[in-house]
């Protein structure tokens, strides 16, 4: 089926050329963007895209998809998934991550992964870097469970913690576990190109066999001169902290930092940073948000969808609106990228990181990182 | 208060407080139950029905289009009825109650979700989820009795208008989907000023617009594009909206006009409880008799006496949840309303031809069944 599929797409776009070709004018996709609009007077109500999605996932462009090539194991608890994107993929510039749909137990889940794979990568494949959380619930999954073959759902990549373009000539990187990730596309790429800034690499992890990409990285470092690396083992050594930076990374001050890992550790940057008047020279990735305790829940309401559940103070609306199986927007799922945006009807919702409660009516919510403060209508 | 109350009370009149509250409670517990149990093999059901639903579309409009050959006619015609039955009945229905929102699949959900119909979903879902589904055979309230066009229970005032009603509703069973998509309108209630016109029209625009594409579909486009067959083609697709139409309209009017499915009066909505909303469900519906077959081509309406109790389960449970709420009926002394297509669809059919007449005296409940 799969080949025969191939068969077909390779089929399906030799007309398509031929037909621009024949035209002679517009691109490729233009024409494709008419026949498949002239289709849908034949397919209607669905959408063309729903037939070819059957026959191969990855043709679909209603949805992004795309087909887990490889499983491989990094450490004992982490894994790299190679994945092919499908239609509709627009590609990424190294550091970005990208939102993944997995379909458990029948249900689709949607968590952010940093792509570890740099665009440079020639075959078109992207991967992602899992570390499998022991308590949660999609990372074990991805890590443990899931086969080539698998179909993942993708967002688009998005995401700042990109390299400014020329880089710096001063780089630091500070990394721990899983924080690695995103920085790890990043000298992926530069090291494709062949030439890496001054680049100082500190990075923790429990042990020198727990280390995510450990062999890689130390080859990196001993083929560039000019990037060193500072391995920090912290079952023995214990946690780093910023007092020991200036010995690691005497000239801290004069690099641009890119630092991505533990919410403590970085909250330890940032304050760091601060102290010396340098905030604008580190650049921080977080996996999770920082949040408060919460206060009282309430019912919500999802108006437009007619759906409702009873909600805790601390679970974020989104969660809630999942479970509820409303289609809510998702995106981080940790307050930074407005994807989940939706607008109050009523109600008092309570932002999690900060506990600070607020709400009028009308005013547009981050479902993400909010929860019921009592009974709330949200628009969906 | 109303004179015929007392006899509709009868039905569950041995019922005590306790009984009802505890049907309520049972009834929840089994619906608990079932949502805790949903997975990846329901996901993989409803992926199944919608391949082989979509398969046999492609296939029977692809035959359709050398159906100048009598085989193929057949073939292609046969498919695609079946298809678009499929899409009805055990797609569109259910996902558009949300069945299957808990996946949280976009593609597969009850806000996104348009059918092979000429009624938009939007339309349907309020008239259909919202008003029948809550004010389930309650007289006045729920407008699904008799579609605002049939006297389908002794309880409707007789009219000379209901004479025409044998003939009428044949009609209607050939060009359901249109009797819908304009009952979805619901201009009598502009009609009696319940609504304004404008709001009425404009729903009618919608239905015009979503109607006017799926007649494009199968009588303009598919026709063009066979060519030679364009008159077969034609004719295939109309035989296929047609019978999907005459076995929809059957399923569903067995679903609640069969002998012993219950009314009920307005008052009975004053604080109604859980346990007797749930046993107002019960009551008011009727299911079909027949194997696997049978119950995935209605959709799983066959099983509508489930379906009302819980109508946002997926449908492929309804066949493991029947004989649990059978049981349940017995224990309580429930008439549990289920017999053979042809028996119902006699029982129904019976209905329409004697409440064409005036009367008769409304029965009370309880000597119904004897
Ligand atoms: C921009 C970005 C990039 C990321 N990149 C990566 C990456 O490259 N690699 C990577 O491994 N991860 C990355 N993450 C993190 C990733 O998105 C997931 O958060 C992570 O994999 C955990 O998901 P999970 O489903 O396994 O855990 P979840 O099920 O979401 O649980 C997370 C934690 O919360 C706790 N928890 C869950 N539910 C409750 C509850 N009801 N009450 C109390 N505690 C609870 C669990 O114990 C667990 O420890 C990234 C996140 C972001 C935002
Ligand atoms: S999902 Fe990104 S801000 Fe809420």
């Amino acid at each position: 089926m799969r080949k025969g599929g191939a068969r077909l797409a390779r089929a399906a776009e030799a007309l398509t050329r031929a037909v621009a070709e024949a035209a002679g004018s517009g691109s490729r996709l233009a024409v494709r963007r008419h026949l498949l609009d002239a289709m849908t007077w034949l397919t209607t109500p669905l959408l063309p895209d729903d037939y070819l999605g059957l026959i191969n996932p990855l043709w679909s462009s209603r949805e992004l998809r795309g087909r887990v090539e490889a499983v491989q194991p990094e450490t004992a608890d982490a894994a790299t998934l190679v994945i092919r994107p499908g239609r509709g993929w627009e590609g990424h510039r190294a550091g970005q991550y990208a939102r993944i749909g997995i379909d458990i137990h029948g249900v689709r889940h949607w968590r952010s992964y940093s792509l570890s794979s740099p665009p440079e990568r020639a075959d078109g494949r992207v991967t992602i870097t899992v570390k499998a959380d022991p308590h949660g619930l999609v990372s074990p999954y991805l890590v443990r469970r899931v086969t080539p073959g698998t179909i993942v759902h993708l967002a688009a990549a998005q995401g700042e913690f990109t390299l400014p373009e020329p880089p710096p000539d001063r780089l630091l990187f500070l990394t721990a576990g899983s924080g690695i990730t995103p920085v790890a596309a990043t000298l992926r790429g530069l090291a494709a190109h062949g030439r890496m800034p001054d680049a100082v690499l500190v990075h923790s992890a429990p042990a020198s066999d727990e280390v995510i990409f450990g062999t890689e990285l130390r080859a990196l470092a001993a083929r560039f001169a000019s990037l060193r690396l500072y391995e920090r083992h912290t079952r023995i050594d214990g946690r780093f902290t910023m007092a020991q930076l200036r010995r690691v990374c005497p000239d801290w001050r004069r690099r641009h930092t890119w630092a991505c890992g533990p919410a403590g550790m970085l909250d330890d940057a940032e304050r760091h940073w601060r102290r010396a008047g340098l905030a604008d020279r580190l650049h921080v990735e977080r996996f999770r948000p920082t949040v408060t305790v919460g206060g009282i829940g309430g019912r919500v309401r999802f108006t437009a969808s007619g759906g409702w559940a009873d909600a805790d103070g601390v679970t974020p609306l989104l969660v809630v609106g999942e479970n509820a199986g409303v289609l809510m927007p998702s995106g981080c799922r940790m307050g930074i990228c407005y994807s989940c945006v939706a607008r109050l009807r009523a109600g008092r919702v309570r932002d999690l990181r900060t506990g600070r409660e607020y709400g009028d009516e009308g005013q547009l919510i981050q479902t993400c990182v909010s929860a019921a403060a009592g009974p709330v209508e949200i628009d969906l | 208060m109303d004179a015929r109350v007392p006899e509709r009370v009868s039905v569950t009149a041995h019922l005590s407080e306790v009984d009802i509250k505890e049907i309520g409670r049972e009834l929840d517990q089994l619906r608990d139950e079932i949502t805790a149990s949903l997975g990846e093999s329901d996901a993989r059901y409803i992926h199944r029905v919608i391949a082989v639903q979509r398969g046999l579309e492609a296939t029977g409009r692809t035959l359709l289009m050398v159906s100048i050959l009598p085989p193929a006619w057949l073939a292609g015609t046969a498919c695609l009825a079946v298809a678009k039955i499929l899409e009805n009945m055990e797609i569109g229905h259910n996902v558009l109650h949300g069945q299957w929102d808990w996946m949280r699949d976009p593609e597969i959900h009850s806000t996104t979700w348009e059918w092979d119909s000429a009624t938009p979903a939007d339309m349907w879902k309020r008239s259909h989820n919202v008003v029948h589904h809550t004010y389930t055979n309650i007289l006045g309230k729920d407008r699904d009795i008799g579609y605002a066009a049939l006297r389908v229970s002794p309880e409707q005032p007789w009219h000379p208008i209901y004479l025409t009603q044998p003939l009428y509703n044949a009609i209607l069973a050939a060009f359901f989907e249109w009797g819908i998509a304009i009952y979805d309108a619901e201009l009598e209630r502009a009609w009696r000023g319940e609504k304004s016109w404008t709001e009425a029209l404009t729903q009618l625009g919608g239905v015009a617009r979503k109607a006017g594409r799926q007649v494009i579909k199968d009588y303009v486009a598919f026709p063009l594009l066979a060519g030679p067959s364009f008159l077969p083609t034609l004719l295939g697709n109309a035989a296929a909206n047609a019978a999907r139409n005459v076995w929809s309209h059957t399923v569903i009017f067995c679903g609640h006009f069969p002998d012993g499915a219950e009314v009920f009066t307005e008052d009975r909505l004053n604080g109604e409880t859980r346990g007797e909303w749930y046993i107002r469900q019960l009551l008011g519906s009727a299911n079909i008799t027949g194997g696997p077959l049978l119950h995935l081509m209605t959709g799983n309406l066959s099983h509508q006496i489930e379906h009302h109790l819980f109508p946002d389960l997926p449908s492929n449970r309804y066949a493991e949840i029947a004989p649990r709420v059978r049981e349940l009926c017995q224990r309580y002394g429930l008439r549990y309303n289920t017999g053979s297509l042809l028996r119902q669809t006699a029982s129904v059919w019976k209905n329409v031809l004697r409440l064409a007449l005036p009367g008769p005296k409304p029965r009370p409940a309880d000597d119904r069944s004897s």
